[in-house]
C-alpha cells in the first residue's frame, strides 16, 4: 500500500488538484447535491411543491371549489377525501393543491423583488456611504417603525385586493430587511484588505461591487431568503385573515387557515394540514437555501 | 549617474477627525505629519517605526487608497494627489501594493487564476488565453505551479499566500510596489524565502520598493535607504549603512539599540526609553519626541525641531541646529 502511494506522488506531487481540474459546472453541482442528504431532501420538497403547483389541476383529486354542504366538515379519510373537507364541504387535499401555486407565487415573487430591491439599495448605502446612506437608512427607519401588516394593508386598502397586489405591498414592506442586512455586510466587507487590494490593482469600482462584494454577500442573502419565504407565505395568511388578501372562493395556504380558524375546536383539520403545507415548504426552503450556502462557499465545498 | 527620482512625497498630512461626544470640540489624531521623502528608480525605500507611528498610512496615501489631508505626491513627474478614481485606475498599472496580511488580502471566493489574471484584465491586457500563460509564467517565477491555478486561497499556507499576492502585484510589470509589511504576519523561516522572492524580482523586472517594515533586521538586509518615522513624522532619513551605524536621532538610536546582538563577544549600551508613545490626540509640544528623549534640552519642549540636512543624512532634531 505505502509503496504505491509513494509512487504516485512521485509521479504527480499535486494529485488533489489535479482531479479539481475543470470539472464542468453542473456535473459538480450534481455530485456535491447528491452527496448531501439534507440538500436532496430540500431539493425534492421544492420540486415536489413546484410540480403540484404548475400540475394542480390535472393532480388534483376534486374540483377545488366544487361545494357539498351535505358532505361538509368530513374528518379526514372519509367518503373520498383524503384530508377531509371544509365548512362548505369542499375537499381540502384539492384546496391545499390549487392552494400551493398562489403560495408559491406570493413567497418566491415577494422574495425575489425585495430581494432586489433591498439588496440594490443596501449595496449602494453601504458602499458609497454619505448621502445615498443617509437617506436611504432614514427611509428604512420610517418604514421600521409601521407595523408590517399595517403597511401592507393600507397599501392594499388603497390598491384593492388581489394577488398582485399583495406581492407588490408585501414587497414594499418588505425590502427593508434586505437593505439592512445587506448595508451592514457591505460596511463590513469594503474594509477588508482584499477590496483594498482590489482598488489597488486597479479594477473599476462597479467591478468590484459585482464581482468582489456581491458574491460575498451570497450567504447572508440565501439564509435571510429561506427564511423570508416562510414569513411571506404566513403573512398572506394575515391579510386574508383581514380580508384584504387572495380572495375566496380562491384557495390559497393563507385563506385556508384563516377561514378554518373558527373551526379549530370542532374541526381541527382545516387549519392543520395547510399549517403543515406551510412548515414543509419552509423546511424545504430551508434545508435547500442551507446546502445552497455550503456550496457557494470554496471553504465548505467538499466536506 | 544621477538617480532619477521616481517617487516624490512632499508635506503628506493624513489627519482623523475624531468625535468625542455631542457639542465637545472636534479633535484631530495627526497619522501623518507633513512628510516628504523622495524614492528613487530602482532603490528599495525603508520606511521604519514602531507600530502606530504612521508608517502604513503613508503607504497607503501614497497609493490614495486613503483619501490624504493635504499634501502632493508626484509620480513620474505628474502630481496624482487630487487625480480622480478613473484616471488613478489607470495609473496603477504603474504601482502596486503587497499586503501585511495575506490571510485577508486575497477574496476567499476566487480561485488563484481569477486572482492573477484580474490584474491583466482590468487593464485590458492580452487575450484571454496569454492571460492565463501569464498567470501561469508569474506563479512558476514566485515559486509556485500550475497545478495550484485551480485552487482556492484558504488552500494554501500564508507564505504560500503571500507568493500569490506578490505575483498579483507584480504581473502587471509596475514601476513601484508598495510592500506593506510584506513579511511580518509570517513565520522566521519563511520570512527570508519571500524577502529572497523580492530581492530576485526586483532584479528580473527592475521594481522600485517602498518597504514598511518594523523589522530592522530585514530593513537593513534589503533597503538602499531608510527613513525612521516617529508619531506620523519623518525624524531621520540617510542611506542604511549611515542609520544602522551612525545614527544621528535620539529616537533612532534607541530603537537600533533594541535590536538583538548577534554575536555574544559584542556588547553595546542599550537605550532603554522611558514612558509610552504618547497619544498622537495630543502629542506633546515642541519635538513629539521630548518627554522620552534622554538627550532632551530646553528648546525640545517649546519648539518644533528643525529639519537639517548633514549631507545626505536628513535629521529631524534640535541637537544639530548650530
Amino acid at each position: 500500500m505505502n509503496q504505491t502511494t509513494i509512487t504516485s506522488t512521485g509521479v504527480n506531487p499535486h494529485p488533489v488538484n489535479m482531479l479539481r481540474k475543470r470539472e464542468p459546472k453542473w456535473q459538480s453541482f450534481l455530485r456535491r447535491l447528491l452527496k448531501s442528504p439534507t440538500g436532496i431532501i430540500g431539493f425534492l420538497i421544492i420540486l415536489g411543491v413546484l410540480f403540484l403547483g404548475l400540475c394542480g389541476p390535472w393532480v388534483a383529486p376534486y374540483d377545488p371549489n366544487q361545494a357539498e354542504l351535505s358532505k361538509k366538515l368530513l374528518p379526514p379519510l372519509s367518503d373520498g377525501h383524503w384530508l377531509g373537507t371544509d365548512q362548505l364541504g369542499r375537499d381540502i387535499f384539492s384546496r391545499l393543491i390549487h392552494g400551493s401555486s398562489v403560495s408559491l407565487i406570493i413567497g418566491s415573487c415577494t422574495v425575489l423583488f425585495a430581494g432586489l430591491i433591498g439588496t440594490t439599495l443596501g449595496l449602494i448605502a453601504g458602499y458609497f456611504r454619505g448621502w445615498a446612506d443617509i437617506i436611504i437608512m432614514r427611509i428604512v427607519d420610517v418604514k421600521l417603525s409601521f407595523p408590517f401588516v399595517l403597511l401592507v394593508l393600507v397599501i392594499n386598502a388603497v390598491m384593492g385586493a388581489g394577488l398582485q397586489n399583495i406581492i407588490i405591498s408585501l414587497v414594499f414592506a418588505g425590502w427593508i430587511i434586505y437593505a439592512r442586512v445587506v448595508r451592514s455586510e457591505v460596511l463590513a466587507l469594503r474594509e477588508k484588505e482584499f477590496i483594498l487590494s482590489c482598488i489597488a490593482t486597479g479594477v473599476p469600482r462597479w467591478e468590484i461591487i459585482l464581482r468582489h462584494i456581491v458574491p460575498n454577500l451570497f450567504t447572508p442573502i440565501i439564509v435571510l431568503s429561506s427564511l423570508q419565504i416562510a414569513t411571506y407565505i404566513i403573512a398572506e395568511a394575515s391579510i386574508s385573515f383581514l380580508g384584504f388578501g387572495v380572495q375566496p372562493p380562491q384557495p390559497a395556504w393563507g385563506n385556508m387557515l384563516s377561514e378554518g380558524k373558527d373551526y379549530i375546536f370542532s374541526a381541527w383539520w382545516l387549519i392543520t394540514f395547510p399549517g403543515i403545507a406551510i412548515v414543509i415548504t419552509a423546511l424545504g426552503v430551508n434545508l435547500f437555501g442551507d446546502w445552497l450556502r455550503d456550496v457557494l462557499d470554496p471553504e465548505l465545498k467538499g466536506n | 549617474m544621477l538617480p532619477e527620482p521616481l517617487l516624490e512625497i512632499k508635506q503628506l498630512k493624513k489627519f482623523y477627525d475624531i468625535k468625542t461626544g455631542w457639542f465637545q470640540p472636534k479633535q484631530q489624531v495627526k497619522a501623518v505629519d507633513d512628510v516628504s521623502f523622495t524614492v528613487y528608480k530602482g532603490e528599495t525605500f525603508g520606511l521604519v517605526g514602531e507600530s502606530g507611528c504612521g508608517k502604513s498610512t503613508t503607504g497607503r496615501a501614497i497609493l490614495r487608497l486613503q483619501e490624504m489631508t493635504s499634501g502632493e505626491i508626484w509620480f513620474q513627474g505628474e502630481n496624482i494627489a487630487g487625480l480622480s478614481y478613473e484616471k488613478m485606475r489607470k495609473l496603477r498599472r504603474k504601482m502596486q501594493m503587497v499586503f501585511q496580511d495575506p490571510y485577508a488580502s486575497l477574496n476567499p471566493k476566487k480561485t488563484i487564476l481569477q486572482i492573477l489574471t484580474e490584474p491583466l484584465r482590468v487593464h485590458g491586457l492580452y487575450s484571454q488565453e496569454e492571460r492565463v500563460k501569464k498567470a501561469i509564467e508569474i506563479l512558476e517565477i514566485v515559486g509556485l505551479s500550475e497545478y495550484h491555478l485551480h485552487s482556492y486561497p484558504h488552500e494554501f499556507s500564508g507564505g504560500q499566500r503571500q507568493r500569490i499576492g506578490i505575483a498579483k502585484a507584480v504581473i502587471l510589470q509596475p514601476e513601484l510596489i508598495i510592500a506593506d509589511e510584506p513579511v511580518s504576519a509570517l513565520d522566521v523561516s519563511i520570512q527570508s524565502q519571500v524577502i529572497n522572492l523580492l530581492l530576485k524580482l526586483q532584479r528580473d523586472f527592475q521594481l522600485t520598493y517602498v518597504f514598511i517594515s518594523h523589522d530592522l533586521g530585514v530593513v537593513r538586509h534589503i533597503t538602499d535607504r531608510v527613513g525612521v518615522m516617529y508619531l506620523g513624522k519623518l525624524v531621520e532619513l540617510a542611506q542604511t549603512e549611515d542609520i544602522f551605524t551612525d545614527p544621528k536621532h535620539p529616537y533612532t538610536k534607541a530603537l537600533l539599540s533594541a535590536v538583538p546582538i548577534t554575536h555574544p563577544d559584542e556588547e553595546k549600551d542599550r537605550v532603554i526609553l522611558a514612558g509610552d508613545v504618547p497619544s498622537p490626540l495630543n502629542p506633546p509640544q515642541g519635538c513629539t519626541f521630548h518627554p522620552r528623549c534622554p538627550d532632551c534640552m530646553m528648546i525640545c519642549k517649546t519648539e518644533k525641531p528643525p529639519v537639517i540636512d548633514l549631507g545626505n543624512h536628513v535629521v529631524a532634531c534640535h541637537m544639530y541646529s548650530t
